[in-house]
């Protein structure tokens, strides 16, 4: 999937993951997908419920090793 | 205003005595469903932690004044940073120690009784996840059962008892949380006991423990008398201490009784679990105290936080003992059972030594409340 942004959160403990994630979505565009790269497990269901209630699509998520990978369409 | 830290240690004092506490949880909303601190006088506020992210402002009416408050987490980080922006807002409020991760793993000792000869027996209540161990104490030596993953506290509570664990039993093969005690055997050189219907997979030495057969600890020869009591698994075998306590295992507990289905097909097993709690339960002697391996909901606990009573009063009480219609107690075992604890089959396979995984993938196998019994 085709991303307009990556972040790297990968290292970084809950709450740092979704604020970073906040942060690089502010600057995209309606449409535009960001790529975040994590290895807080926690990470998992946070993304999804946090793309849920900010009206943001959680598009695609993967597992390579210990990284998880999300792409989320800014809503 | 300042914002500190509370222990599980501390929490776990305010539910056994049943005081008051303001719990915002700041998980996502299905975890905070699945599993939270529980209290009989915890209040509850569930909002995500990213939902906070630009100010407290929104839910400041939502805590009520003069009460305690308490922020809890997965694992702190998110609690410390909301509990900052409430302090900051002008509350006085503590997180949750480790969040989550940590509550889900703490041990509290209650002394349950005394033995004949001066021995002492212990129950370690899991308070966040409802599992119960037990070390029974005499003259120097300690024998543990049903113990957890969380070997360090009975090591080292035996050391402070001045006691040598020297036998170590489970009550059956656990599929909700993973059982610390082949460690524990090890470091020990204790021997481990395992009821052999329930061991017939596993990957590593132990000693057959098959009704019957007795254990003794300590000078005074302590009396552990085994029992078997099929029903929760097929080689579930229950406990008697002393001639005066009943460990029941996931048998009987308080307020509900075990679950066939864990191990195999409810189907198969629900006719031994009768046989166990309406025929060789029926048996013993009423005075006899039980102490189960498990808890189900906090109202179990009793005024020190001990999860004990006399079997003579669950004959009475207890539901699941007083289904007179077989067929009735068949569609309560087997039909409605409540969901199943997270991972159990990859818990089950711990336990048995097939597979290990490291403590951060067991701590998250173990995540949410124990689900073995059915009320």
């Amino acid at each position: 999937m085709e991303a307009n942004k990556v972040l790297d959160a990968k290292g970084l403990a809950c709450p740092m993951p979704i604020i970073k994630t906040k942060k690089a979505m502010a600057e995209l565009e309606s449409g535009q997908v960001l790529e975040i790269h994590a290895t807080d497990k926690g990470a998992k269901n946070d993304l999804a419920a946090w793309a849920k209630s900010g009206g943001h699509e959680l598009a695609k998520h993967e597992e390579e090793s210990d990284v998880l990978k999300f792409w989320i369409k800014k809503g | 205003m300042a914002f500190k830290a509370m222990t599980s240690k501390e929490v776990t004092k305010k539910v056994f005595n049943k005081e008051k506490l303001f719990v915002l949880d700041v998980r996502n909303e299905s975890d905070f469903q699945d599993w939270k601190i529980e209290g009989k006088n915890f209040q509850y506020l569930n909002i995500p932690y990213f939902e906070l992210l630009d100010g407290v402002e929104e839910i400041l009416d939502q805590i009520p004044a003069g009460q305690e408050v308490l922020v809890v987490c997965a694992k702190e980080g998110s609690s410390v940073m909301v509990a900052e922006m409430l302090s900051d807002a002008g509350l006085d409020v503590s997180y949750l120690q480790g969040g989550m991760k940590v509550w889900s793993e703490h041990l509290e000792p209650v002394k349950v009784g005394e033995l004949k000869d001066g021995g002492e027996l212990y129950q370690f209540v899991r308070i966040g996840k409802g599992c119960l161990s037990y070390m029974v104490l005499s003259n120097g030596e300690a024998a543990l059962i049903d113990a957890t993953r969380m070997t360090d506290i009975y090591l080292n509570f035996a050391q402070s008892m001045n006691a040598k664990i020297t036998h170590v039993l489970d009550t059956h093969l656990h599929a909700d949380h993973i059982s610390g005690g082949r460690v524990i055997a090890e470091k020990t050189n204790a021997t481990y006991w395992l009821p052999p219907k329930d061991a017939a997979e596993v990957t590593f030495d132990y000693e057959p423990l098959e009704g019957g057969h007795d254990v003794t600890i300590g000078e005074t020869k302590i009396l552990i008398h085994s029992l078997y009591s099929p029903g929760h698994t097929i080689g579930s075998t229950s406990f008697v201490v002393d001639e005066h306590y009943l460990l029941s295992g996931d048998i009987l507990f308080i307020d509900s009784i075990g679950r066939p289905d864990l191990a195999g097909l409810a189907e198969d097993w629900v006719g031994d679990l009768r046989e166990s709690l309406y025929k060789t339960y029926r048996e013993l002697s009423e005075e006899l105290i039980v102490l189960p391996a498990h808890f189900m909901i906090i109202d179990e606990l009793n005024e020190d936080g001990s999860v004990a009573e006399k079997l003579g009063t669950l004959f009475v009480k207890n539901h699941g003992l007083n289904i007179e219609d077989e067929n009735v107690f068949r569609k309560l075992v087997t039909e409605n059972l409540p969901p199943q604890p997270n991972a159990y089959q990859e818990i089950r396979e711990t336990n048995m030594g097939k597979i290990s995984p490291d403590t951060e993938k067991q701590r998250e196998m173990e995540i949410g409340p124990n689900r073995c019994a059915v009320r």
